[in-house]
């Protein structure tokens, strides 16, 4: 079965279609990124997965593991195993990182039918993902984003990541306002993350992420369609060539 | 009977700690005039002196009208339909300790978890029971009385130690003040009363819980603490109230005296009654509070979390004569349904290199109105005053409100002042980030509140501070979405 499926889906911000019939499948532990120019509904994509509530899905179906995705509330799907790291992390004052991450550490416990992981073994569990991502302790102690600077932030997503152990992330443009240290980083962090059953889909505008996080598909995506998906080496075509050879070949009915 | 049993019941879900004990309260008729006056003072068997001070101070009430310019709307208080007395009942001459006082209120006590019997000593925390009018139940006495603290019910002190209330009382906020401290200073039924030595570092953290119980009764309470020289003294004020459909009036006063390097430290977890969905019902709460910074290096500190009450009209207050005082004002506010409130300080700076801290945090939810309103005065030999203002107000809903007032009144060129405003919604950003880290939108609201509302709460006392975050929480059930 796979983990994910997306059947013909098509969503829109108030009067605008941004999404116009997007398939895919995700298997259990495969890598796929989706690449694309600006504009073309990545980030979109990534938000109608999360359930964010400024898109409506007009058409078309997703079935994450087993179950209609497009039912559940945003904060079920997250416990049912679905991460996804933001383009922009969002700071809320006063709030507590690790308070924080325990909660929603907590709520997917819960949801499975676990009990709250104790504070030592929480602790353990912490210090252990920290390392992952190079993080500095003193983040912890922070709050959330608060203050953190854009390579921060992004630390933080992929320790969260870490420490949730999602069974689908998808991590949206990760990479931008990374330096190429931190971007390493970060993608030693997924990297590390990879395997077992866990999907990951990968939303970027730009192949250099690839270069450290290899997918096992790319996807093209222009104007609300996937217009073109293949293996790895599609990404280093598209770094080469741009995406206007793929629009072009797309749109012209021989090819 | 039946029907106003069920919908009882149905509030009381709304409201957890709604609930009245049945006590038999022995109260006085309705009404106000000097015969009450009279009434009261006689059956708490107070000195000719202190009947003095209450009968000049109705007249004087007589004489004044009711405030309008609070930013707050409700139907008039009818003066005269109101129970100003009112105690439990006792047996015999009153309780000697806590195995003679009625079983009926201990249990109500052990229901909002007031901390009042032994095992509480562990907690070191002695509890001044206002139940109704009476104070009912002292405890911790003799820990307090070996280091020369006197903290008793103010009844009490006005018999055994009227040098010490007739030298304060009335002495921070006169009898003539306002009209709610003038009516209270008139018909005052019971309260606390702290007087901590020269050098006396209070060896607990001291508090009182108040409830409003008896059916239309007031509640008039008046508190008076005084630090002597270089004694120190926290003390924490915690209030939920029964549910009720009348308005019940509550009208405080609180005075503080610190002298010479002294400090005072005030804490107040306020959740009365609110009222209903449509603002039928709850607590006009119309509090003054204020403390004296007399003596030099003197210090006090008001924290304040105000989550209950339908009308909060109160102004914690310092007046900063001691050169180099320090006055402090930390608060949080929260309105929702209908709930009004009208809350802020006065730093009265009249010392020299006196300084003020204000940090007010407002959040309104549903229809629920909250206004700050502060003064800083800075008087014209006032050299070197400082103060910072912060008045952070955040927004749930769109049907609420959020007001700033910010008096300014500065008469000394060396004065620095500060002031910083924000008002902020809750985003829909932020509470998409924590749906999307599998956080329920309840939680996600009471965190962001708390997180807004933590330098205000990083002030109050470790237990105390739980517990505001506590009510936050389930103040706020049900406001978004």
């Amino acid at each position: 079965m796979s983990l994910l499926e997306i059947k013909n889906l098509h969503a829109r911000i108030e009067d605008r279609e941004i999404l116009k019939g997007i398939d895919l499948v995700v298997n259990p532990g495969e890598v796929h990124a989706i690449m694309g120019p600006n504009g073309s509904g990545k980030s979109t994509l990534a938000g109608v997965l999360a359930g964010r509530e400024t898109y409506t899905v007009t058409e078309g179906e997703v079935v994450y593991d087993g179950q209609n995705l497009l039912e559940m509330e945003p904060e079920i799907r997250a416990r049912a195993g679905i991460f996804l790291a933001f383009q922009y992390p969002v700071e809320i004052p006063g709030v507590n990182n690790t308070y924080f991450l325990r909660s929603a550490l907590n709520a997917a416990r819960k949801h499975r039918g676990e009990d709250e992981i104790s504070s030592e073994e929480f602790l353990k569990l912490v210090r252990e993902k920290m390392q992952l991502v190079k993080m500095d302790e003193s983040l912890l102690k922070r709050s959330v984003n608060e203050g953190f600077s854009g390579g921060e932030k992004k630390r933080n997503e992929v320790f969260q990541m870490a420490v949730l152990e999602p069974k689908l992330a998808i991590l949206d443009e990760t990479d931008s306002g990374l330096d190429i240290d931190a971007l390493r980083i970060v993608a030693e962090g997924v990297n590390s993350l990879r395997g077992g059953d866990r999907g990951i889909v990968v939303v970027t505008h730009y192949q250099r992420l690839l270069n450290y996080i290899v997918p096992d598909f790319v996807h093209v995506l222009v104007n609300g369609r996937v217009i073109k998906s293949g293996g790895k080496e599609l990404a280093l075509e598209l770094e080469r060539e741009g995406y206007g050879w793929v629009e072009e070949e797309a749109l012209s009915p021989e090819s | 009977m039946s029907s106003s049993t069920t919908i009882n019941d149905f509030a009381n879900q709304q409201y957890k700690w709604g609930f009245t004990t049945d006590i038999e309260a022995e109260s006085l008729a309705p009404g106000l005039s000097e015969d009450t006056v009279r009434a009261i003072s006689a059956r708490k068997g107070e000195p000719e002196w202190m009947l003095e001070w209450r009968m000049k101070s109705l007249r004087h009430w007589l004489t004044m009208i009711e405030p309008r310019w609070p930013n707050v709307k409700y139907t008039p208080i009818d003066y005269q339909s109101i129970v100003y007395y009112s105690a439990p009942k006792k047996r015999g001459s009153g309780p000697k300790s806590l195995d003679e006082v009625d079983p009926k209120l201990l249990e109500t006590y052990e229901k909002l978890g007031v901390p009042i019997e032994e095992r509480k000593i562990l907690a070191g925390v002695a509890v001044d029971a206002v139940f109704d009018s009476v104070s009912v139940a002292t405890t911790f006495q003799q820990a307090l009385a070996d280091k020369g603290v006197i903290f008793c019910p103010i009844s009490e002190a006005i018999k055994n130690h009227p040098e010490l209330v007739k030298k304060y009382l009335g002495s921070v906020v006169p009898y003539t003040d306002n009209y709610f401290a003038t009516l209270n200073s008139a018909v005052f039924s019971d309260g606390s009363f702290c007087y901590v030595p020269k050098g006396v570092r209070c060896p607990m953290e001291l508090s009182t819980y108040f409830r409003i119980n008896a059916r239309n009764t007031g509640q008039f309470v008046r508190t008076l603490i005084i630090a002597d020289e270089g004694a120190y003294v926290s003390y924490l004020e915690g209030c939920t109230a029964p549910m009720r459909d009348e308005n019940q009036l509550h009208a405080a006063v609180v005075e503080l005296v610190a002298l010479d390097g002294a400090e005072i430290k005030y804490s107040t977890v306020q959740n009365w009654y609110p009222g209903d969905e449509e603002g039928r019902g709850g607590v006009y709460n119309f509090v003054t509070k204020r403390g004296a910074c007399r003596g030099r290096r003197s210090k006090i500190s008001w924290t304040q979390v105000e989550t209950g009450s339908a009308i909060t009209w109160k102004y914690p207050s310092c007046i900063l004569q001691g050169d180099e005082s320090v006055g402090e004002f930390y608060s949080v506010a929260l309105t929702k349904g209908r709930m009004q409130a009208d809350t802020g300080t006065k730093m009265v700076h009249i010392g020299k290199n006196t300084r003020s801290t204000i940090v007010s945090k407002g959040i309104s939810a549903g229809h629920g109105n909250n206004t700050y309103r502060g003064l800083v005065h800075v008087a014209k030999k006032a050299e070197g005053a400082r103060n910072y203002s912060q008045c952070d107000s955040m927004l749930i809903g769109d049907k609420c409100g959020a007001h700033t007032f910010p008096y300014v009144d500065v008469r000394n060129a060396s004065a620095q002042v500060e002031h910083e405003a924000t008002t902020s919604k809750i985003g829909e950003d932020q509470l998409f980030y924590l749906a999307q880290r599998g956080i329920s939108e309840e939680d996600a609201v009471s965190m962001i509140v708390n997180g807004f509302c933590k330098e205000v709460f990083k002030e109050l006392p470790m237990e105390f501070a739980i517990e505001a975050q506590k009510l936050l929480g389930v103040s706020l059930e049900g406001s978004v979405g």
